[in-house]
């Protein structure tokens, strides 16, 4: 097993949500309820699951970009949950952020040299030529020519805007970069670019990326380990190859099933499970995916499943098999 | 080959051009194809290509200005929709061709209820009484397979999930059953188990009333899953097109097996390190500024001296199986 870089333990994070002229509290969004995994050094995790199920949430609460509700977030063996804003500086260098929209986040005005090298001159670790310089190595490092430090952000493509905040995240030397869809917004062609740029930077400097994004594939490709999440909770947890060979999970199965095949002699789509993702205000009592799965039995509907060791880590959240799930019917 | 009377739609040689701060250009430049009777076409390409421009002078609702269909002819089961005035185009739209969009609150009308917009679709096309139509509407939401057509009818479309919206949305486009359908990435804003349920619906609609349909796209999963036959589009112009087997098996244009190469897939058995993808380097030209030869050259691998002279001519290889690229004869070789 690797180093660890992060762990996550028990992280919740609930909104109140409120009506009428009062603002009385009518009920609770439980964007994370209760989710723990760790991400090693140099190691890909992808977080991937449908819209509202919490990815993003658990993204921000690592970052401390929102307060978590309960839980534990661990950064290179501290305690990072409760950090004060000034006790957080140091480590805010060791971990950044990429968003899925590019362009809602830089800076219209600011030329995109100033928006690469921003962080460094903020944490005063360069200033005039030598920042100069450095942001002219970040440009180079993303497949963007220095010349083009002096252009705004409009003047890029959605796919050289990418490039632009991967820069900015890496200014720093940080050693954990959470990536919210930073592919999702792109173009096939331009994904695949940013895609390899994501790797190649992995192997050169060892990053450790939590990856997060609602295309299955995309995460497929990028991860060493894979986790599953649905309403607020993670599912299912595996290495990636074992995750796709023998996914346990009945939603996770759904999920594969419903990924069209970029080829037309493949089995044709078939659904595998009907209606909506409920309303994370009060999700489903006992297994919150019970109201879709096809395989719910009574049980389901009252009892929680943990997440439960199938074997070599593999580990799923289903009450089939004595918590251990549904084998692939479909391999 | 098809029976001439089996097609709904025929475009020839449909041009539509921009003017913009920027300058003139031409969204869609010399685009033609066909689709029969209960046949999909797909239409693939990337962001910007022309697609949904294409769809809009179909119905013609391309913005004027700043837009303008130039050229070409659109028969619609014999009728040149180009040729008709607004009065009479308008006894068309939503009756013999319908669309619908990528989000639904395109077409839908946030203050209304579901059922009574689609009384009001039905009652433009059909002599009805209102208790009829409201009939037809229920009975359309039960296709679309919403659960309790009757009391969704009486909901606005603030009540009802994205997915649903989508089926409401569906249910309206087909009330008159229109010969054809458009539909412009109807799933791309959807979760991927949503998107399987609306797909499938699609076609199993599409089956039961033999409507033809135009699916437009950027996925090319979703175009093996559902189409027939595919055309593939870059900077404005139809590069390739062939049937979806053909297209998949063996592409003849340098762009077409940039893209497949590109997609992520699911990784083979034992693959546990990332793997690099095989890119498209640089990006899609601005359309104001195309290079005078083949759009895609500066981006091409294969590109010859040639290929930044010419624009090459699309070429029927064999089969139903066009496209536009110098090298295409030799693809399989040099590629
Ligand atoms: N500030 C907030 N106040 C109230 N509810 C919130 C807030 N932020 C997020 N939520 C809710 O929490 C749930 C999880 O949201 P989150 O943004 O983490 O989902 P996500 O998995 O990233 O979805 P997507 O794929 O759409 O980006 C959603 O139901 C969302 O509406
Ligand atoms: N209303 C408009 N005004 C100016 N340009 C437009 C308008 N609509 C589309 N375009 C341009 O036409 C080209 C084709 O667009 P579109 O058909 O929407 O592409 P897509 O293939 O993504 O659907 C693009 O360059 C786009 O910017
Ligand atoms: S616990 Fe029950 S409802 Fe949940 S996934 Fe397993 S079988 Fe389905
Ligand atoms: S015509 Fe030339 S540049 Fe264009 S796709 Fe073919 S080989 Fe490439
Ligand atoms: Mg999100
Ligand atoms: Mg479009």
């Amino acid at each position: 097993m690797t180093e660890v870089l992060l762990e996550v333990t028990d992280l919740k994070k609930h909104y109140p949500v409120r009506a009428g002229v009062l603002r009385r509290q009518i009920g609770t969004v439980h964007a994370v309820d209760g989710v723990s995994f760790s991400v090693g050094v140099g190691e890909t995790l992808g977080l991937v699951g449908e819209s509202g199920c919490g990815k993003s949430t658990v993204a921000r609460s690592v970052l401390r970009l929102v307060e978590p509700t309960s839980g534990q977030i661990r950064l290179e063996g501290e305690d990072i949950t409760h950090l004060s804003k000034s006790a957080l500086r140091p480590h805010r260098r060791s971990m950044q952020i990429v968003f899925q929209d590019p362009f809602a986040s830089l800076n219209p005005r600011m030329t995109a040299g100033d928006i690469v090298g921003e962080p460094l001159f903020v944490h005063g670790l360069a200033t005039g030529k030598a920042l100069e310089a450095r942001t002219a190595q970040l440009f180079e490092q993303v497949g963007l020519r220095p010349d083009q430090m002096r252009s705004f952000p409009h003047q890029f493509s959605g796919g050289q805007r990418q490039r632009i905040c991967i820069a900015r995240a890496l200014a720093l030397g940080p050693r954990l970069i959470v990536c919210d869809e930073p592919v999702s917004a792109l173009d096939v062609s331009i994904q695949a670019q940013v895609i390899n740029l994501l790797i190649d930077l992995q192997r050169e400097h060892g990053f450790s990326y939590l990856f997060i994004a609602h295309d299955l594939a995309v995460v497929a490709h990028i991860s060493h380990r894979v986790a599953v999440m649905y309403l607020g909770r993670i599912v299912e947890i595996s290495d990636k190859d074992e995750l796709f060979r023998n996914p346990r999970h009945p939603y996770t199965q759904a999920l594969l099933a419903s990924v069209p095949v970029a080829n037309p002699l493949a089995k044709k789509l078939v659904p595998l499970v009907d209606g909506d993702v409920p309303s994370p205000v009060n999700p489903p009592p006992g297994c919150a995916f019970h109201t879709r799965c096809r395989f719910a039995m009574e049980r389901c509907r009252i009892e929680r499943p943990v997440l439960v060791d199938a074997g070599d880590g593999h580990r799923v959240a289903c009450l089939l098999n004595e918590g251990t799930g549904r084998p692939n019917a479909m391999s | 080959m098809a029976d001439k009377s089996d097609l709904v739609l025929e475009v020839k040689g449909l041009k539509t051009v921009f003017f913009t701060n920027s300058g003139l250009f031409q969204a869609v430049d010399d685009v033609s194809f066909t689709v029969k009777r209960g046949e999909t076409l797909a239409i693939v390409g990337e962001s910007g290509c022309g697609k949904s421009v294409t769809a809009l002078s179909l119905m013609r609702l391309v913005p004027d200005p700043p837009g303008r269909i130039v050229g070409g002819s659109v028969m619609l089961e014999g009728t040149d929709l180009l040729a008709l005035d607004e009065t009479e185009m308008r006894a068309v739209r939503g009756n013999r061709i319908s669309m619908i969009f990528q989000e639904p609150m395109t077409s839908l009308n946030p203050v209304m209820r579901i059922g009574d917009q689609i009384v009001e679709a039905v009652r433009l096309h059909r002599k009805m009484s209102k208790r009829e139509a409201q009939d037809v509407a229920v009975e359309m939401l039960r296709l679309v397979r919403i659960p309790e057509p009757a009391r969704r009818a009486r909901e606005y479309p603030h009540q009802l999930s994205g997915g649903m919206r989508q089926r409401a949305m569906i249910a309206m486009a087909l009330a008159c059953r229109p010969a054809l359908l458009i539909a412009d990435e109807p799933t791309t804003a959807l979760d991927v188990t949503i998107q399987a349920q609306i797909l499938a619906l699609i076609l199993d609609l599409q089956k039961e009333l033999g409507t033809g349909l135009v699916l437009i796209t950027h996925d090319l999963g979703v175009v093996a899953q559902t189409a027939q036959r595919v055309i593939v589009m870059y900077a404005g112009r139809k590069v390739e097109e062939a049937s979806v087997e053909a297209l998949f098996a063996a592409p003849k244009h340098p762009y077409t097996r940039g893209l497949m190469a590109s997609i992520p897939t699911v990784p083979a058995p034992g693959v546990v390190a990332p793997a690099r993808l095989n890119e498209i380097p640089g990006t899609v030209p601005s359309l104001v500024r195309l290079p005078k030869g083949c759009a895609f050259a500066p981006r091409c691998k294969l590109a010859i001296k040639r290929c930044e002279a010419e624009y090459p001519p699309l070429i029927d290889w064999g089969g139903g199986h066009l496209a536009a690229c110098w090298r295409a004869a030799e693809i399989a070789e040099v590629a």
